[in-house]
């Protein structure tokens, strides 16, 4: 439809990136909105009468669109998006999958997808393009399978990659799905990380210890997160963050993208109940052989934050690895405590040298 | 060069937010222990925390081999060999002083903690206070001052309690306006102090029960000392809490078994 997609989550991160995050949300709180609201949330809106952060603003949108499979605040966000810029708003609605992806559900997405079409249609006054979406499609479909790829090998050991990398290089997967640069970039990222594996070249040097990250990025303290896990030697090797862009791919069947985007949409692994996130969570233990896990209690994101606590008990049952929680936010930088965390980690570290030694 | 052919006198120096303690152990028993407010100037107390033990023990520096430093201020003790977490010396030095022990509930001035151990006196697991802190020496210190009573009085006047009343705030500046305006209503200090000693410890017991502390539990870090604290703690979680003479300088004291191994 030559729409050119625009994302405020994106924008949140990028803004907490810069360490933008705290004036905007402060913005946004002197607008009346309440501190417990979403950082990215708070920081898009109040961006948008401010045209702060690094961008100076997102620019006009034309029509907004959203969909709830792995947030709820995005309903009432962009509703009032839509009400400051007076345009018009789609939602796509997933229904959570506790335990399985009834034909119920199926019926009710599908028929979401034509009704978005016909929003498209009406709003860019154009015929969609069946034989395009396809060939999108195809491209979406090919660079999903790439980025499971790159994510994979950092299952080797040494890691050619952390977490801290997966989370810049998960930008085009997010951004531009579906166009060939996407896939250019992540045929080119597969083979670095082959090469770097041939030659044997470690993100953290002397890797020793390797660990899963579960929630988003703080996005403001990457660089000290990074560097106090490496100095214990310990990799973040994987997370169940930038995975979730590939996660649902089993259910992607590229030659009936409508119908199988319905499901894999609604799959996705924000979207489900917590026995099957924690049996991801398990899955992935096993596969990157990891020696610990570190959750982040993300004040922002309550769908993901919520049933943390499920999860690491039930990892500390079926695995016996150590499992640490830190609270923090991922834009906010008022919720970032950081010697209470620094004890946190230096502490979890200690048991697994304990452990390992 | 092994550390048995150098002395067998090893320190551990344990700078927290209000005190700063220090410990020696020879041949595998304590020698000597001593504690200071750590004040403005967390370097400053570390030496000086480590020099007034020296003296007290009659013995110098070149005697000592290895030191370990722990605590929020482990980092500014320069002199130290290694500076390892509160949690795993916690855990140390309660298995030093009695090897039978399973979980520890340690009350510091900025947070409280609950650790797990297991039969080798490994960290199993642990929990801490996060972004608050009611529930430790500091909420205790406040309280004290707004009803003007000493700090190592507060203990007993809470045990003298006959009808305990109510803090319902879990905030400390929040439970503080409640405590003043129950000294405007004439409450008597009793009361109000034994409610105080339930609102900290049902903060601490949630930490004990989110890792399902197991028997025996020892109570380490300077709120130990408290004993109205100790008892609101053992009724909220329904077991004895072992207190030691040296609950305060017990992370020293386990990283002074810590510097013994390196």
């Amino acid at each position: 439809m030559d729409i050119i997609p625009v994302y405020p989550e994106n924008h949140g991160a990028m803004i907490g990136a810069s360490k933008m995050g705290e004036d905007l949300c402060i913005k946004a709180e002197d607008m009346g909105y309440s501190s417990d609201l979403c950082s990215y949330a708070r920081t898009d809106i109040s961006c948008s009468i401010v045209k702060g952060g690094p961008l100076g603003g997102l620019p006009e949108p034309d029509m907004l669109i959203c969909c709830n499979n792995i947030c709820g605040t995005v309903l009432k966000w962009y509703e009032i998006q839509a009400r400051y810029y007076n345009v018009p708003l789609f939602i796509l609605d997933t229904p959570i999958c506790h335990t399985q992806y009834s034909p119920e559900i199926a019926r009710y997405v599908r028929t979401q997808m034509d009704e978005y079409i016909a929003f498209l249609e009406t709003n860019t006054k154009k015929k969609f393009d069946y034989d395009k979406m396809a060939r999108v499609g195809k491209l979406a479909y090919t660079a999903q399978l790439l980025w499971q790829k790159v994510l994979n090998t950092t299952a080797h050991k040494p890691s050619p990659m952390s977490a801290f990398d997966a989370f810049f290089f998960l930008a085009l997967i997010v951004t531009l799905r579906g166009t060939q640069i996407a896939v250019d970039f992540y045929r080119q990222l597969l083979q670095e990380m082959e090469q770097r594996i041939q030659t044997g070249i470690s993100m953290v040097p002397d890797e020793k210890y390797r660990l899963l990250w579960d929630n988003l990025p703080v996005w403001y303290r990457l660089k000290w997160l990074s560097e106090k896990f490496s100095g214990h030697n310990a990799c973040l090797v994987a997370d169940t963050y930038t995975s979730a862009w590939c996660g649902a791919i089993k259910y992607t069947d590229e030659n009936n993208f409508l119908d199988s985007m319905a499901e894999a949409y609604t799959r996705i692994y924000l979207n489900i109940g917590v026995d099957q996130m924690a049996d991801q969570v398990l899955d992935m233990i096993k596969f990157y052989d990891a020696d610990g896990l570190v959750m982040h209690s993300n004040r922002s994101c309550k769908p993901y934050s919520f049933g943390q606590m499920d999860i690491m008990r039930i990892v500390r049952e079926k695995t016996n690895i150590p499992v640490l929680m830190i609270e923090a936010d991922m834009v906010d930088p008022r919720s970032f405590s950081q010697s209470q965390i620094e004890t946190r980690i230096d502490a979890f570290m200690e048991i697994i040298k304990q452990r390992n030694d | 060069m092994n550390n048995k052919e150098r002395g067998s006198i090893y320190a551990g120096i344990d700078i927290g937010s209000i005190t700063a303690k220090a410990a020696l152990i020879k041949d595998n028993r304590l020698l000597a222990t001593h504690v200071i407010l750590t004040g403005y100037d967390p370097i400053n107390a570390g030496i000086k925390v480590f020099e007034a033990l020296l003296k007290k023990a009659k013995i110098s520096k070149k005697d000592v081999p290895a030191i370990v430093s722990t605590g929020y201020g482990r980092a500014s003790v320069s002199f130290a060999d290694k500076a390892l977490t509160e949690i795993i010396c916690h855990g140390t030095g309660a298995y030093f002083i009695n090897p039978e022990i399973r979980g520890i509930i340690d009350v510091g001035g900025q947070d409280s903690k609950a650790i797990l151990l297991n039969a080798k006196g490994q960290v199993e697991n642990f929990a801490m206070n996060d972004k608050c802190a009611a529930g430790t020496g500091r909420f205790l210190e406040v309280m004290a001052k707004a009803l003007e009573v000493e700090l190592n009085q507060l203990g007993d006047f809470g045990l003298n309690a006959d009808k305990p009343l109510k803090i319902s705030s879990i905030c400390t500046v929040f439970a503080e306006s409640e405590v003043i305006s129950m000294i405007a209503g004439q409450q008597k200090r009793e009361n109000i102090i034994a409610g105080i000693h339930d609102s900290a410890a049902a903060r601490v017991a949630i930490l004990a029960n989110k890792i399902k502390i197991k028997k025996p539990v020892m109570m380490t870090g300077g709120v130990a000392k408290n004993k109205g604290m100790v008892a609101a703690l053992e009724k909220r979680l329904g077991l004895t809490l072992i207190v030691k003479d040296f609950a305060q300088e017990n992370g020293a004291i386990g990283a002074a078994v810590l510097a013994s191994k390196l």
